[in-house]
């Protein structure tokens, strides 16, 4: 019981426990706004927490994981347009076909390093990018509007806000757990090894690729999954959803929650995606006396204090917020 | 030769104008404390890069216990039974020591897809990794982080990984390297007792430890075998005492 008194247990337990009341303290306020933003969260930090298991733990930078979004996505507006509105083929088509092309984009990347590896993940997520551009006929760079949501033969009804919320956070939280289970079986072990040094692992007896190849499937099916769940919250799918700045904003996540802490993208999400959505009220709020329009104006520029705070996590806290909480817990 | 478990024929590779190896041959019968002495670069650690796969030569071929491993990768004649320590200390570094050991362990117990039971809870994984520490003194340290283990320690843990993948041969690249004289002695005794139970080629500058440990001595000078043959003998050649002894001697006075 002591360790969940530590400060960072406290703060995981805090978060999970506020995601869990969410929506009952909005039925009570009639803020439905907030929902709409945390299951944005929630869906996005399941992607980020996807991501972690190959950046954190497996120490393989990919930027074009948003790509899984857009596949997974495009897999339920797809099917959707052309009448197949069952989650029960959506959803595991979306996550088949991300597992696919993970496959192929890790049997080619894997075996470069560093920068090399970076840019073909980056390139190949460029390539579906504009590949995306071009689907005439499933709304080209206009996207996709997706009319219905997925149905589950009844058993559950997804247009029910806080029903969605609380499968999107069901999942999350399911990846969390999922990502506990694997970075601490063998499987982890060989994989954090070969990010730490796989020269060594190689020398004591292990054919590295291929585990590394998995983590990049499992990592890349699991953000398939939150595509599908993406495109259902916002009815809508679109290119800009794979642009590689996305893929850059899961990066952010994760770094700043903290690599290779299995809460830490979460908190990374929280912590971005609030944000963004607080800096511009915050600006303007402090701008006021400078006038409404000189108010206005400058809170559009609320990134220029998002960077240098990014900046400061970078260089002063090398394990993101759970490096923190973790030093916290320590002293 | 029947009794053999290292065969290198011819083994030559090029580094653009520098030849590393120049047509190697050397046949290590089981059970033997193969020393590979020589000056900076004359190609030692090439030498033991080429028999552990992670360099490819460009001609020549090398035969493990009778079977042709030259085109195999590393972790594969890993897997036959051939280990390696590295000269400078390569560990996980964010792993505890009994960690890296208990992944050595897992290297060779079967296929690593094992996705759900938490393996530092495995008795199989963990049991011959705290034996395998407790043999090189490390016991107590078990728990601790690789980075914050001393020199020494890190040594003696290498050692410890390269035996804990069940091996029957063992290269060692420099294994005295940065030691002090009481963590030197603690090695030579280490090796010594190795000695009963596996073959090893031992690349080593302390020639009081390769003069004390080995049955037989290859002078490598310039990637080329100048000589071959027993401590006494290598110690009376000529030509090796010009090209590689004499040198020490000479400086040391």
């Amino acid at each position: 019981m002591k360790s969940l008194l530590a400060p960072r247990h406290a703060v995981i337990a805090a978060v999970v426990l506020l995601l869990l009341a969410l929506p009952a303290y909005t039925q009570l306020t009639g803020n439905a706004f907030l929902v709409t933003l945390f299951t944005r969260i929630v869906i996005l930090a399941m992607a980020a927490t996807s991501l972690n298991l190959i950046l954190g733990y497996g120490g393989m930078v990919s930027f074009g994981h948003s790509v899984y979004l857009g596949i997974g996505g495009y897999a339920v507006g797809i099917l959707a347009v052309e009448g197949v509105r069952s989650g029960f083929v959506q959803w595991p088509v979306g996550i088949a076909v991300c597992a696919l092309f993970a496959l192929i984009v890790g049997a080619l990347s894997l075996r470069t390093r560093g920068v090399y590896f970076i840019m073909i993940t980056l390139a190949f997520a460029q390539l579906v990018y504009y590949f995306g551009v071009g689907l005439d006929r499933y709304g080209a760079d206009d996207g996709l509007s997706i009319a219905q949501r997925s149905s589950f033969a009844g058993l559950i009804d997804l247009s029910n806000r806080a029903v969605f919320y609380y499968l999107c956070l069901a999942l999350l939280l399911g990846t969390i757990f999922l990502t506990s289970r694997l970075v601490n079986s063998r499987f982890g072990m060989v994989l954090q090894g070969a990010r730490s040094n796989e020269r060594r692992m190689r020398a004591i007896g292990f054919p590295t690729f291929r585990y590394r190849l998995t983590a990049f499937v499992i990592s890349g099916a699991l953000c398939g999954l939150a595509g599908a769940l993406l495109a259902n919250h916002t009815g809508f799918i679109s290119p800009a959803t794979m642009h590689w700045t996305r893929s850059g904003d899961l990066i952010v996540m994760v770094v700043l929650g903290g690599m290779a802490s299995l809460f830490g993208p979460l908190m990374g999400a929280v912590a971005l995606l609030s944000l963004e959505e607080a800096l511009p009220v915050l600006i303007r709020a402090a701008a006021s006396p400078l006038g409404a329009d000189t108010a206005v104006r400058m809170a559009e520029y609320w990134q220029i204090v998002l960077g240098p705070l990014f900046l400061l996590v970078v260089l002063f806290a090398r394990g993101g917020i759970d490096g923190v909480l973790r030093g916290a817990q320590r002293a | 030769m029947p009794d053999a478990i290292l065969e290198v024929e011819q083994l030559t590779k090029r580094f653009g104008g520098v030849i590393a190896s120049d047509a190697v041959s050397l046949t290590i019968p089981k059970g033997e404390l193969h020393a590979v002495i020589g000056p900076n670069g004359a190609g030692k650690t090439t030498l033991i890069g080429q028999l552990t796969g992670e360099i490819a030569c460009d001609t020549g071929s090398i035969r493990f216990e009778q079977r042709a491993i030259t085109d195999l990768p590393a972790w594969q004649r890993s897997q036959l039974g051939l280990a390696r320590s590295f000269q400078v200390t390569s560990l996980f570094s964010d792993f505890t020591a009994l960690d890296n050991v208990a992944l050595a362990v897992q290297a060779h117990v079967g296929h690593s897809f094992r996705f759900w039971k938490n393996a530092r809870k495995e008795a199989s994984l963990r049991e011959p990794a705290r034996a395998a520490l407790a043999r090189f003194g490390l016991a107590e340290r078990a728990d601790v982080l690789v980075s914050k283990l001393s020199h020494g320690e890190q040594r003696q843990l290498e050692m410890a990984m390269a035996l804990a993948t069940s091996p029957r041969m063992l290269l060692l690249d420099e294994p005295m390297a940065g030691l002090g004289p009481q963590e030197s002695a603690r090695m030579v005794g280490t090796l010594r007792g190795l000695k009963r139970e596996l073959t090893i080629l031992l690349v080593e500058h302390d020639m009081d430890a390769v003069f004390a440990l080995a049955d037989r001595i290859t002078v490598l000078v310039y990637g080329r075998i100048i000589a071959c043959d027993a401590p006494g003998a290598i110690r009376e050649n000529a030509q090796v005492r010009q090209a590689y002894l004499g040198e020490q001697e000479a400086v040391r006075a």
